[in-house]
């Protein structure tokens, strides 16, 4: 696998030197997904400080800049609660998804490359009524948070 | 082996819109079953989307996404006909790759 993906870094650099074909070649049949990283301390984390300082946020600041879209403020069922957030920030990189209350906060992360919109629906569960953050990290490395407070009415954690 | 995703992909204007549905038990590891045991957790960790060999989109999932997990995001630079990938890779080291055209 490791040497694998050696040659497939190797092809990718190769097309920036115009070996397209083989780039194309390699890229289409068997795309090299890059072995992507899971950032372990960030999903341990038991409170929301914990959490965006493992997701490596400092000097958070606060922003009203993101669009909740379907998001709802009261969920019937908490194991399964759209999220829908688009962020309005520029040169957004990526979005965390944190629940506050929930045994371990940070939901989910996602990172938009160039060309992708900052913007992502999924369903998460949320153990009891809690403040929902979305933790957006700019290209310039700054971090913003944008809170929104999502009432359940069943638990998501009981099963 | 887990049952394939659910891959739609569509042109919302310029942009790909992707919808995917993942089947995956996406287990908490905080439950327990009928005897008291905590069954263990079992959840889908990276997802990556991928077009035209370029990645589209990353995310890092912890436990809190819910059961048969659903994702929708959009991206620019695709056309109708074109592939789109998508695999995830959960805390057991199972993965699994589903791949959709462009419509």
């Amino acid at each position: 696998m490791k040497v694998d993906q050696g040659r497939r870094a190797v092809l990718a650099q190769g097309s920036a030197l115009s070996v397209f074909g083989l780039f194309v070649a390699a890229g289409l049949v068997k795309p090299a997904y890059a072995q992507a990283a899971w950032n372990k301390d960030a999903f341990a984390a038991k409170s929301l400080n914990d959490a965006v300082k493992a997701l490596g946020g400092a000097n958070v600041g606060q922003t009203t800049d993101v669009n909740w879209g379907s998001t709802p403020e009261i969920a019937e069922n908490g194991a399964v609660v759209p999220i829908s957030v688009t962020s309005r920030v520029p040169g957004t990189q990526s979005i965390a998804v944190l629940v506050e209350k929930n045994p371990s906060v940070l939901a989910a992360k996602f990172d938009f490359p160039a060309g992708t919109d900052p913007s992502v629906n999924t369903r998460v569960k949320i153990g009891q009524s809690s403040n929902v953050h979305a933790l957006i990290r700019t290209a310039d490395g700054k971090y913003l948070v944008a809170t929104r407070e999502v009432k359940v009415t069943l638990g998501g954690c009981g099963g | 082996m887990a049952d394939p995703m659910k891959i739609r992909a569509s042109m919302q204007g310029d942009k790909v819109m992707v919808r995917v549905l993942m089947s995956h038990e996406m287990e908490t590891g905080q439950r327990k079953d009928g005897s008291g045991n905590i069954v263990p957790a079992h959840y889908i960790q990276n997802v990556t989307a991928m077009h035209n060999g370029k990645t589209v989109l990353s995310a890092e999932w912890g436990p809190a996404v819910s059961k048969n997990p659903f994702l929708q995001f959009q991206f620019a630079g695709g056309k109708p006909g074109d592939k789109i990938q998508v695999q995830w890779v959960d805390n057991k080291g199972d993965k699994r790759t589903d791949e959709a055209t462009i419509g």
